[in-house]
């Protein structure tokens, strides 16, 4: 995608690792400071394609930050970040922000600001909104859609940007039960090998929740953040059922209450 | 009947009775302001959603200057226009003192510094809140802000209300570079000025009551645009803002 404001330092590609698989993304002990605040402390992390990796924490372990970084959002103080230069990435947050418009012209905006003219930017919306289910509601203002609405055509204008990387930053916070199934069945679905770019081609995602039963659900891997720092990085079945360490089990018991 | 209620009551007449006089300072003084307004929105509106989203070295130099732009007296404004058009300034050659031109020039610099500070605002809040994901699109500055500009279209028209009422309003710029000239650049505002000077108390009353008019007008305006924007969004973010004379 054009015109990203990328942090990275200018650094080559990350290497391959054991299994042969291209990491997305690289951290190499990347920190991030906002004047005292230490926001990510030295934090080592790979994202492989495909990966479904969930970033768990309690509120300002750094989760948000480090989507931020891995966005191009917010620049790493410290360390590196490498990434693959060919891969095109979208990201979420947990209120969408759509502009005063009708739901097609909101998604069509972003194909736009992607570099897609207005014309063919305005059909491939059709086209998105179709895929999430919001094709009746075309015409509507977007300011007028339910939460569930405005994040499902927030994933509509992400889908149309046909990303390899989704990352969604607490995407289900804010929404109601029955909204919150429907945006989880679309981040299941592309995070299965239905995104954008075909069918063969799974959507990467990262995404941060405090919801540890979507965790489970959705993720394959899970990072726990405290502090800026990461606490565990483990399959998922392994953060649920193996040991951990003691303030990621703390949280984990914590949260599944 | 005091000089009060008569003054009054002759006021009304001028009113009702189509008086040619009165609705001609009327339009003119419409017209000057309207103009005045049409060029300092042009210029604020932009310069305003830019400054709201551009961060630069000597960004807060220039809002303090522009802070203090707007509580620049008319008559100040009025003296520095005179210096430019005076036939020794610099603008002087362009012959616009005591003209519509210099009326209108005198104004729009007058609100050029409220368009540009409350689209500044405005614009700034909306970055602060949206900024990052337009970003995340692939937003620059300069598109940023003019899509945010363009969000805000509903609180931006109540701001060119705004301006308006304060050029509409104002005496001392218009005075000084209008020459307040019978039949040529006597404005509502000048026109009560001298009136009420010479004792013509029912002219004055009546351009007074109209100048109200126009003040009411514009803040009907104001609440019926938020009125319309509760319908359209199902809710006001915007600012509250009014004209007072």
């Amino acid at each position: 995608m054009s015109a990203r404001p990328w942090a990275e330092t200018p650094a080559a590609t990350p290497a391959c690792d054991a299994s042969g698989a291209s990491p997305l993304f690289e951290l190499q002990r990347v920190d991030v400071r906002y004047g005292r605040l230490h926001a990510l402390a030295a934090v080592d992390l790979r994202v492989v394609p495909g990966e479904r990796l969930a970033l768990v924490g309690a509120n300002g372990s750094g989760k948000s930050t480090l989507l931020r970084v891995l966005h191009g959002l917010a620049a790493p103080t410290a360390g590196q970040l490498l990434r693959e230069p060919a891969s095109r990435q979208a990201m979420l947050f947990q209120r969408p922000f759509m502009l005063r418009a009708s739901a097609l012209n909101n998604v069509a905006l972003g194909l736009w600001l992607g570099g897609v003219p207005w014309k063919p930017a305005r059909l491939q919306a059709l086209a998105a909104l179709r895929r999430v289910g919001l094709l009746e509601a075309a015409a509507q203002n977007a300011r007028t859609l339910s939460g569930g609405q405005q994040q499902r055509l927030a994933l509509a204008r992400a889908w149309a940007r046909r990303p390899d990387v989704l990352l969604l930053d607490e995407p289900t916070a804010s929404l109601d039960p029955h909204a919150k199934r429907e945006v989880e069945a679309l981040m299941a679905d592309f995070g299965a090998g239905h995104g954008a770019a075909g069918p063969a081609h799974p959507v990467t995602m990262v995404f941060s929740s405090h919801n540890l039963g979507q965790v489970k659900r959705l993720a394959s891997r899970v990072v726990y953040l405290e502090h800026g720092r990461v606490m565990a990085d483990l399959p998922v079945h392994d953060f649920f059922h193996g040991p951990l360490p003691e303030a990621a089990r703390l949280f984990v018991k914590g949260e599944m209450v | 009947m005091s000089t009060m209620t008569q003054s009054a009551a002759t006021a009304l007449d001028l009113l009702t009775s189509a008086d040619a006089a009165l609705w001609t300072i009327v339009a003119r003084s419409l017209a000057v302001s309207a103009t005045a307004c049409a060029l300092a929105c042009g210029a604020g509106l932009v310069l305003g959603a830019w400054l709201g989203v551009a961060r630069f070295a000597g960004r807060g130099a220039v809002l303090a200057v522009l802070n203090t732009l707007l509580a620049v007296p008319s008559v100040v404004v009025g003296l520095g226009v005179y210096l430019l058009l005076s036939r020794s300034g610099p603008l002087g050659a362009w012959g616009w003192l005591f003209s519509f031109k210099a009326m209108v020039l005198a104004q729009a610099i007058l609100v050029l510094p409220v368009v540009t500070a409350l689209t500044r605002q405005l614009v700034e809040d909306a970055e602060r809140a949206h900024g990052e994901q337009l970003r995340s699109l692939g937003a620059g500055p300069l598109l940023r802000s003019l899509l945010l500009a363009w969000d805000e279209r509903y609180a931006l028209l109540t701001v060119l209300i705004a301006a308006f009422g304060r050029a509409i309003s104002e005496v001392g710029a218009v005075m000084i570079v209008g020459g307040n000239i019978d039949g040529f650049t006597r404005v509502m505002t000048t026109a009560i000025a001298l009136e009420t000077s010479k004792g013509d108390l029912p002219l004055a009353l009546a351009l007074g009551f109209v100048l109200l008019g126009v003040v009411l007008a514009l803040n009907v305006c104001i609440a019926l645009l938020r009125r319309w924007r509760e319908r359209v969004d199902g809710a006001v973010t915007g600012p509250t803002i009014g004209v007072a004379a």
